[in-house]
């Protein structure tokens, strides 16, 4: 047995109560309840946090860096999609 | 407190610390050599904690004697027969199945004997089995994990497990074993009743190793005399390296 083999997963810590969790790394584990174990002695001896999430890494669906010209681009050239195209009322101080 | 049964108390602190420093010390053994890294961290964490706890009880053990003797004087320049550490805690690690299957062993011993000593009139001593209970409840959802994967893993994982714990099973009469003055401390509400202890760890082994598909190993011969300072041949080489530098450099420190 060796990590090579072993499934990857995401290791993500919420620091407090009422905050998201953030993702802080990656490990390997034979499955999640062992992967839970390890993010707790890699991520967790120092009080990092009160809450530990562990995802396969094989079950995120990412975006694909080549697809960023056709997916991701923001279109500048429709202004109208962005808020600060449209001039705001003077009553409104902030938005 | 008289001064017979303060003697029995430092004995009893520095065997228990005896206890922690050995296996901390062979766990920490797998520092880089661990089966992969996220286990070598985890190895190496429970390492600590049983380092930790030795010092605890070292340090307690040296304030109880009040003279100039420390808790490094103590781990660091004490030979061979002076250590009262049980057998079981000084084997050499062998393969990781031995590890994990001597880990199990001792960390069922320690829930019960630790939620024993937390209820001690000794408030010290209360106040380290507390601290202790929190990190074997951790070590022993390790050990466990470990013993029901490789039981019930592959050919190879399941026969080098029951091996293990074949050759570890002589080992495990000592921890029920109590000395004289372990007695003596326990009738004054101070140490505890070890033996009171067995049919509990039996019952949690069995339980765990018919889960892990493993058998009960026969119960043919057993061995002890570690807490009179009769070693296995191992415990020496392994003080060797562990004293190295404070016996080479008396007094350094970082």
């Amino acid at each position: 047995m060796t990590a090579q083999t072993l499934p990857l997963f995401e290791i993500f810590i919420r620091s407090k109560r009422g905050l998201d969790h953030r993702h802080v790394g990656s490990l390997h584990a034979e499955d999640s309840a062992q992967a839970l174990d390890y993010a707790r002695d890699v991520y967790l001896r120092r009080s990092e946090g009160v809450s530990i999430w562990v995802v396969n890494s094989s079950d995120i669906t990412a975006s694909q860096e080549s697809d960023v010209a056709s997916f991701l681009d923001p279109m500048d050239d429709k202004p109208y999609r962005h808020a600060t195209h449209y001039k705001l009322p003077k009553e409104v101080d902030n938005m | 407190m008289d001064s017979q049964s303060n003697t029995a108390l430092i004995n009893y602190c520095i065997a228990l610390g005896d206890d922690s420093v050995t296996l901390g010390h062979r766990l920490s053994e797998w520092c880089s050599n661990g089966p992969f890294l996220e286990e070598d961290l985890a190895l190496t964490n429970v390492a600590l904690d049983f380092i930790g706890r030795a010092r605890m009880f070292y340090a307690y053990a040296a304030e109880l004697e009040g003279n100039d003797r420390s808790e490094d004087d103590i781990a660091y320049l004490r030979d061979c027969r002076e250590y009262r550490n049980l057998l079981i805690n000084e084997l050499p690690n062998g393969d990781f199945a031995f590890t994990m299957a001597r880990q199990l062993m001792v960390d069922v011993f320690d829930m019960g004997f630790f939620t024993g000593l937390a209820k001690s009139r000794d408030t010290m001593l209360a106040a380290i089995a507390a601290k202790s209970i929190k990190e074997s409840r951790y070590h022993l959802r390790r050990s466990e994990d470990w013993i029901k994967r490789l039981g019930d893993g592959t050919e190879e994982s399941h026969e080098r497990t029951q091996a293990a714990f074949n050759e570890l099973w002589a080992y495990f009469p000592e921890m029920f074993a109590m000395t004289g003055e372990e007695r003596q401390l326990h009738n004054s509400g101070i140490a505890v009743d070890r033996g009171a202890l067995e049919e509990n760890w039996t019952s949690t082994m069995h339980a765990i190793l018919k889960e892990a598909t493993l058998s009960v190993p026969s119960h043919e011969w057993s061995i002890g005399g570690g807490r009179d300072g009769i070693h296995t041949e191992h415990l020496g080489f392994m003080l060797a390296e562990m004293q190295f530098l404070q016996r080479t450099y008396p007094g350094q420190q970082w």
